[in-house]
C-alpha cells in the first residue's frame, strides 16, 4: 500500500487514488496524422526508474495531479 | 489445564504451548511428515516449527509450538498438513485496525525493548509488537542475569511507551513503511495496519539445524528450543541428551538442561576446540537409532577424521547449527542481505525504506550488545521521525556475564554411509538427495531448485531449512553461499487464514450494498433483485408466486397498455452548472448541447478518446448555466471522475464544476399510455410537459423535478423529489394503479425499440456507428473527444460489426446472450448482445453485433452444443414510426393524491439498534435532516472545505445563488463516547491522532467514501451517501458489537 502525498490533503493511502497512467500527455490540437493520433491514444512509456505519472485523490479531495514514483522502488515524490 | 491430544486426555500447565504441553506428558510423536509420512515430533520452540503440525478447532493447520494452551482444548495430528473442514463453524470474530506512529518496532526481545524505550523517551508515538503473549524475547528462555537479577527484572522495570501489541506477529512488511500484523485474540484476530515514519527491526534470530541422516527423528530439536522447554516451561524434553554444538550456544542448551535434570551423555563439537572439558571436539554427527516407534534412541558420532565411530545412547539431540538473523521482514522491504561468513549467515545489508535493523536480526547476538544496539536504533529513528538530533537519556545497559561468541562452524551436511535420509527440510521432506538431483539436473538457481525440489514451500516457508538448502546447495556446486544467495522472502511471515485477512467484511459486509429510498417498499412487494454496480435493483416483481417469465411480460404488457413504474433512482444524476457548462458539453458529448434550451432535455452518448462509446444518458439544461446529466447506473461514478478529469487536466481554464446529486433524488419513472392519469394526481404542474422536455414542479406538496423521457418508447415521465420523499412516492404511483417493473422488463422495452444498453450492447470496441446512431455524431463541432478516431482506418472501415436485429425461426425460441453467429460454415460474424421473449411482438427476439450483414440474412446462433436458425432484421422491432410516445389523453381531471405523504430519512429504520447499541463506551445516532449544499469558488466562510474550491455547508444558512441542495444527498451519522475512536480505527486508514488529523476529511470509512469530522474530542460525524447509509449503519452497528 502506497503512500501518496496528495498535495491538498497531505499523505493518504493508495486506496484512496485511482492512477491515471503517464502524466504530460496533452491532448493534441489541430491536424494531426493517424500515427500521431494513436500514439496520444495509445502509447505510453513504461521506463526503468523516474515515472511521472498522474492520480486522482478520489476519495478525498477530487483532486488531480502529478507526482514521480520510482518504477523499481517505488519511492514517490510530489511535483509542484 | 485438561486437553486432548488425538482424544487423548491429558495435563498442562497455565503458559504452556502445546507443544510444551505435549512434551510435559512424554508425547514425543505429533505428527508424520507429508510425503514419507515418517513420524516427527516437536522440533522447535517458535513459529519456525517445520514437524509439531496440528489441526486444533476450526484452524486446520496449526504450529503446536504456537499454540497457547487452554483449557478444554482439542488438538489432532496431521500428515504434514491440514484439510480444511466444511463443517467446522468458526465463531470467531475476527477484526482489523489502522493504527500510525512515528516508530513501530517489531520484535520484544532485548534490541527492540531497548528500541522502544529509547524512542519514547525521545518523544516519538511508539508502537511495540511481540509475538509471544509476554515481552522478553529470547530472555524468556534463558537463564540469564541482567544486574545480578533475572533478566525478565529487567524488562518489568522498564517503562514503555504507546501502545504495545503482544501475541502479534508481523507477517508483511510493504511499500512507504507500510507493516500488517496479526494480533492473535481468543475472540478472533485482528489484522493491525501499522503506518510507521520509521521501523526499527528487532526480530532476532532463528537457530538451525544441519543435514544428517536420520535428522528427523522425534528427540531431533534445535537446541534453543531444548533449552526452552527447559527454562521457561520446567519440562525435561528428554532424559539423556546429546548436545551437537556447531555454535557456542549449544553449550549454554547443555548447561541449562543439565540444570533442569537432563543427564547430558555428550557434547560434540566440530570445531577443533571444545568450551568443556569432555566435548566431543572435531566430531561429528552421523546417523541416528529409533525405537519402534520412530523416537530416538542413539545418535552415532564419529570424529572428523573417521576414525572414533560410537554410538551414544540418547533420547535427546539437541542441534545447535548455528543462528539466522530473521531477516524475513527486511527482505520484505526490499532491502539486501549479504552474506556474513564470521557469522555463516545472510545478514542485512542494504535498507530500501525507511527502516533500521537491530540486535541479533542484524547478527548481534549478545544480549549486551543488542540492547545497546536497540536503544541506539529506536533513538536514532525517534530523532530521524520528529526532525530532532539523538540526545543523551540517562540509559544504562545493564550488566551481564556472557562469554564471547565463536563463530560457527561452516557445516551444512554430514556425509554418511547410512541408508537413512539426511533431511534439508523436515516441512517438505525434502533431503540432500533431492538437492543433488536438483543440481544433477543442471539448475544452478536456488530458485529453481526450491520449485522443483518444493524446499522452502512449506507453512514454515524453510525458516530453519533456508540456510541449510543453500548451505548443502553451495556444496554440491563447489561455491560459497554468498554466491548462491537466498530465495525471495515474501509475506506472510507466518500463516495467516483467510477469515483473518477478510475482518469484518463478511456476508452482508463483504461489499456494501447501495440501496434507494424504495428499497423496503420493493421488500415488501417481494421483488427479486439484481446487482447493477453495487445497487440492488428489483429485476421484476413476481405475483403469487409468477415465474420470472410470466411476470415480466406481464409488467410489459402494463407499460405497453396502462400504466407502469420503475424506480429508477440509481441513475447517475451530476449536476454541471458554470458559464462554461454547455461549451464543456460540447467538448465530452458527440452531439451539441450548448444550443440546447432551456428546459429541454437531450440525449448524449460520451466517448473516450478513442472514439469506443462509454456512457450514456440525456442531459437537460436547467437554466442557461445549469445542465443535470443523467448517467448509466453503473457507470455513474466513472462518468463523474472522466469529467473533472477533462476539466482538470485539460481545459482548466473553463468555468464549470460537477456535483453528484444521485443520492438526492429518488426517481420514479411513470410509464405507458395512461401515465398522464398519475402524473395528474402527483404532479399536476407536469402533467403537460411536451417530449424532451423538463419542469421544475411541486411533487406531492414537495418541490421536485419532471422530466419526459421514454427509454420504452411509451408516454413516461421522470418524477423526481428528495430522497426523504421517494417512498412516499413510489407508494402514490402504484396506489394510483401504476404496476411496478423492474430492470428485466426495462430492457425488453427499450430493446424492442432497439435502443442499446452501454455495457449489454457495447464493450468498449463499439463507436456510435456501430450502434447505428451516426445521427447522434455531430458533424459540425470542430472537436470533442473521440471524433478523431472515427477517421483512424481501424473505426472508418465498412466491414465493422453493427447492431442488428434477429428474429429466431422457432418464435418460441429464446437465442442465448453470447451465442455466436456463423453463417453456414463460414467464419464468425458477430454475437448475440441481447435476448428476450415480448409480449407485445408476441414472440423471441435478439439484438446482435455482426458485421457485413444485412436486413434479410439467415445466420445461424450457435451457443454451447446448440444451434439455432436467425433472420438478420432492422434493430427497432415495434413502433418505429415512434407513434406511442405522447400516450393516451388525460380522461377527466384526477383528484390530487391524497394519501400520506411521509418524509423518511435513509437510517430511519436503525433508531432503535441505534439505541440498543449505545452504551458507556460508544453511542451512535442520526442526525436530525439539516439541509445542506455543495458550494464550488469562492469561500463560504462557512462548513466543511472538502478540497479546492469545494465546500460543504451543513445546516442553518442561506443558500446563495450557485449553491448545489445536496440535502438529501448524505446521510450524517454521529459516533460519539470514549470508544469512538476505537470504532474508527477498524476501518478508517487515516491517522486520527489530534496532533495530524485536521478536524474533518474525506477518506474511506469501512469500504465506503465518507466525509468523517471531530467536533469535539470523542465526538465524529459520519457523512455519507444516503444510498450507502444502511451499509455503513450495519457495519458501526458491527464494529461497536466488536469492541
Amino acid at each position: 500500500m502506497l503512500l501518496i502525498e496528495c498535495p491538498h490533503c497531505g499523505p493518504r493511502d493508495e486506496n484512496e487514488f485511482h492512477y491515471g497512467g503517464q502524466a504530460g500527455i496533452a491532448y493534441p490540437t489541430g491536424e494531426v496524422t493517424d500515427a500521431e493520433w494513436a500514439a496520444y491514444v495509445f502509447l505510453r512509456d513504461n521506463p526503468k526508474g523516474w515515472f511521472r505519472e498522474r492520480w486522482f485523490h478520489v476519495h478525498g479531495c477530487r483532486t488531480w495531479f502529478a507526482a514521480e514514483r520510482h518504477t523499481v522502488t517505488h519511492e514517490i515524490r510530489t511535483l509542484p | 489445564m485438561r486437553f486432548t491430544f488425538d482424544g487423548r486426555e491429558l495435563h498442562g500447565e497455565p503458559g504452556d504451548t502445546l507443544a510444551a504441553a505435549l512434551l510435559r506428558n512424554g508425547v514425543r510423536v505429533v505428527g508424520h511428515s507429508v510425503d514419507l509420512g515418517r513420524p516427527r515430533g516437536v522440533f522447535s520452540a517458535g513459529s519456525e516449527e517445520p514437524n509439531a503440525l496440528v489441526r486444533v478447532g476450526a484452524d486446520p493447520m496449526l504450529a503446536a509450538t504456537t499454540v497457547e494452551l487452554y483449557d478444554g482444548l482439542e488438538a489432532w495430528s496431521l500428515r504434514g498438513k491440514g484439510r480444511v473442514s466444511l463443517d467446522d463453524v468458526d465463531e470467531r470474530r475476527c477484526d482489523k485496525g489502522y493504527l500510525h506512529c512515528d516508530v513501530l518496532v517489531v520484535g520484544g526481545g532485548p534490541a527492540g525493548l531497548a528500541a522502544a524505550s529509547a524512542a519514547g523517551r525521545a518523544g516519538a508515538r511508539v508502537i511495540l509488537v511481540d509475538e509471544q503473549p509476554r515481552l522478553g524475547g529470547d530472555l524468556l528462555n534463558s537463564r540469564l542475569l541482567l544486574d545480578g537479577a533475572p533478566a525478565l527484572d529487567w524488562v518489568d522495570a522498564l517503562d514503555l511507551p504507546g501502545r504495545v501489541l503482544t501475541r502479534t506477529t508481523a507477517v508483511g512488511y510493504y511499500d512507504h513503511n507500510y507493516v500488517v500484523a496479526v494480533e492473535r485474540r481468543e475472540r478472533g484476530d485482528r489484522l493491525w495496519h501499522l503506518r510507521a515514519r520509521r521501523v526499527v527491526l528487532a526480530t532476532g534470530a532463528h537457530e538451525r539445524s544441519l543435514a544428517f541422516p536420520g535428522n528427523d527423528r522425534p528427540g531431533v530439536m534445535l537446541a534453543s528450543a531444548a533449552r526452552t522447554y527447559a527454562n521457561r516451561y520446567g519440562v525435561r524434553p528428554g532424559s539423556r541428551a546429546v548436545v551437537l554444538a556447531c555454535a557456542d550456544s549449544g553449550y549454554e542448551a547443555a548447561r541449562d538442561l543439565r540444570a533442569s535434570g537432563v543427564e547430558v551423555a555428550a557434547i560434540v563439537d566440530p570445531r577443533p576446540e571444545g568450551l568443556e572439558p569432555g566435548t566431543l571436539a572435531g566430531h561429528v554427527v552421523t546417523g541416528t537409532t529409533a525405537d519402534t516407534e520412530g523416537v530416538l534412541t542413539g545418535v552415532f558420532v564419529r570424529d572428523l577424521a573417521g576414525r572414533d565411530d560410537r554410538l551414544i545412547e540418547a533420547d535427546l539431540l539437541a542441534v545447535a547449527g548455528g543462528w539466522n538473523p530473521a531477516v524475513h521482514l527486511f527482505s520484505q522491504s526490499q532491502g539486501r542481505v549479504t552474506f556474513d561468513g564470521h557469522l555463516q549467515a545472510f545478514v542485512p545489508d542494504v535498507p530500501a525504506q525507511a527502516q533500521r535493523s537491530a540486535g541479533a536480526c542484524r547478527g548481534l547476538y549478545g544480549t549486551r550488545e543488542a540492547i545497546a544496539d536497540g536503544h541506539a536504533a529506536g533513538a536514532e529513528a525517534a530523532a530521524l521521525a520528529l526532525g530532532t538530533t539523538v540526545a543523551a537519556d540517562g540509559f544504562r545497559v545493564p550488566g551481564c556475564d556472557e562469554p564471547a561468541l565463536r563463530p560457527p562452524a561452516a557445516l551444512w551436511h554430514v556425509e554418511s554411509t547410512s541408508p537413512e535420509p539426511a533431511f534439508a527440510d523436515l516441512h517438505r521432506d525434502v533431503t540432500v538427495a533431492d538437492l543433488a538431483r536438483a543440481t544433477g539436473a543442471g539448475m544452478r538457481s536456488v530458485e529453481h531448485v526450491k520449485r522443483y525440489t518444493t524446499a522452502g514451500t512449506g507453512a514454515d516457508q524453510g525458516k530453519t531449512s533456508g540456510a541449510v538448502v543453500v548451505g548443502v546447495m553451495s556444496a554440491l556446486l563447489g561455491a560459497v553461499p554468498g554466491q548462491v544467495g537466498t530465495t525471495t522472502f515474501r509475506p506472510p511471515y507466518t500463516p495467516v487464514p483467510f477469515a483473518t485477512l477478510a475482518g469484518r467484511d463478511r456476508g452482508a459486509l463483504s461489499d456494501p450494498v447501495r440501496t434507494t429510498a424504495m428499497h423496503d417498499s420493493h421488500v415488501a412487494r417481494g421483488a427479486v433483485f439484481e446487482d447493477v454496480g453495487q445497487w440492488k435493483r428489483p429485476r421484476y416483481f413476481p405475483l403469487d408466486g409468477e415465474s420470472m417469465e410470466a411476470a415480466v411480460l406481464r409488467e410489459c404488457r402494463a407499460a405497453r397498455t396502462s400504466v407502469a413504474a420503475m424506480d429508477a433512482s440509481t441513475l447517475g444524476k451530476i449536476d454541471i452548472r458554470g458559464a462554461d457548462a454547455g461549451e464543456f458539453l460540447d467538448r465530452v458529448y458527440t452531439n451539441m448541447f450548448s444550443t440546447l434550451a432551456v428546459g429541454a432535455c437531450r440525449y448524449g452518448l460520451l466517448c473516450r478518446a478513442d472514439g469506443m462509446v462509454f456512457d450514456d444518458g440525456t442531459t437537460t439544461r436547467l437554466a442557461d448555466d445549469r445542465y443535470l446529466m443523467t448517467t448509466t447506473t453503473g457507470n455513474a461514478a466513472a462518468v463523474l471522475d472522466w469529467l473533472e478529469e477533462w476539466r482538470q487536466t485539460e481545459w482548466p481554464g473553463l468555468d464549470v464544476s460537477f456535483t453528484s446529486v444521485t443520492d438526492h433524488w429518488a426517481t420514479v419513472v411513470v410509464a405507458g399510455p395512461r401515465a398522464r392519469q398519475v402524473v395528474a394526481a402527483v404532479a399536476p404542474d407536469a402533467v403537460d410537459l411536451a417530449f424532451m422536455r423538463y419542469a421544475p414542479a411541486d411533487v406531492l406538496g414537495v418541490p421536485g423535478r419532471v422530466f419526459r423521457i421514454s427509454f420504452s418508447g411509451e408516454l413516461a415521465y421522470e418524477v423526481n423529489v428528495p430522497w426523504a420523499y421517494g417512498r412516499a412516492l413510489w407508494e402514490a404511483v402504484l396506489e394510483l394503479g401504476g404496476v411496478p417493473y423492474g430492470t428485466e422488463t426495462m430492457h425488453v422495452l427499450r430493446a424492442e425499440k432497439g435502443f442499446a444498453i452501454v455495457g449489454q450492447e457495447t464493450d468498449g470496441t463499439v463507436t456510435p456507428h456501430d450502434l447505428g446512431m451516426s445521427w447522434i455524431v455531430s458533424p459540425r463541432k470542430p472537436d470533442f473527444v473521440g471524433k478523431r478516431s472515427y477517421s483512424r482506418p481501424d473505426t472508418a472501415r465498412t466491414d465493422r460489426k453493427r447492431l442488428v436485429g434477429l428474429l429466431p425461426d422457432d418464435p418460441a425460441f429464446l437465442v442465448e446472450e453470447g451465442a455466436q453467429l456463423v453463417n453456414a460454415g463460414g467464419p464468425m460474424l458477430g454475437h448475440v448482445t441481447s435476448s428476450y421473449a415480448s409480449d407485445v411482438l408476441g414472440r423471441t427476439f435478439a439484438l446482435a453485433l455482426a458485421r457485413e450483414v444485412a436486413p434479410g440474412d439467415r445466420l445461424t446462433a450457435v451457443s454451447g452444443g446448440a444451434a439455432h436458425g436467425v433472420t438478420v432484421v432492422d434493430p427497432v422491432f415495434y413502433d418505429k414510426e415512434n407513434a406511442r410516445r405522447d400516450g393516451d389523453p388525460l380522461e377527466g381531471a384526477p383528484p390530487p393524491y391524497a394519501g400520506e405523504v411521509r418524509a423518511e430519512s435513509p437510517a430511519a429504520a436503525f433508531a432503535a439498534r441505534f439505541e440498543r447499541a449505545g452504551g458507556q463506551a460508544v453511542t451512535l445516532r442520526e442526525v436530525p435532516f439539516e439541509p445542506m449544499w455543495e458550494v464550488r469558488g469562492d469561500d463560504p466562510g462557512v462548513g466543511l472545505r472538502l478540497g479546492p474550491s469545494w465546500w460543504l455547508v451543513t445546516g442553518d444558512a442561506t443558500p446563495r445563488p450557485g449553491w448545489v441542495d445536496v440535502s438529501g444527498q448524505r446521510t450524517v451519522l454521529e459516533l460519539s463516547g470514549p470508544s469512538a475512536e476505537d470504532v474508527l480505527i477498524t476501518g478508517c486508514p487515516l491517522d486520527l491522532h489530534p496532533s495530524v488529523f485536521p478536524g474533518h476529511a474525506q477518506t474511506l470509512l469501512g469500504r465506503t467514501s465518507v466525509v468523517l469530522e471531530r467536533r469535539e474530542p470523542g465526538r465524529y460525524r459520519v457523512y455519507v451517501r444516503s444510498s450507502f447509509a444502511r451499509y455503513l449503519a450495519e457495519w458501526l452497528l458491527d464494529a461497536i458489537d466488536a469492541l
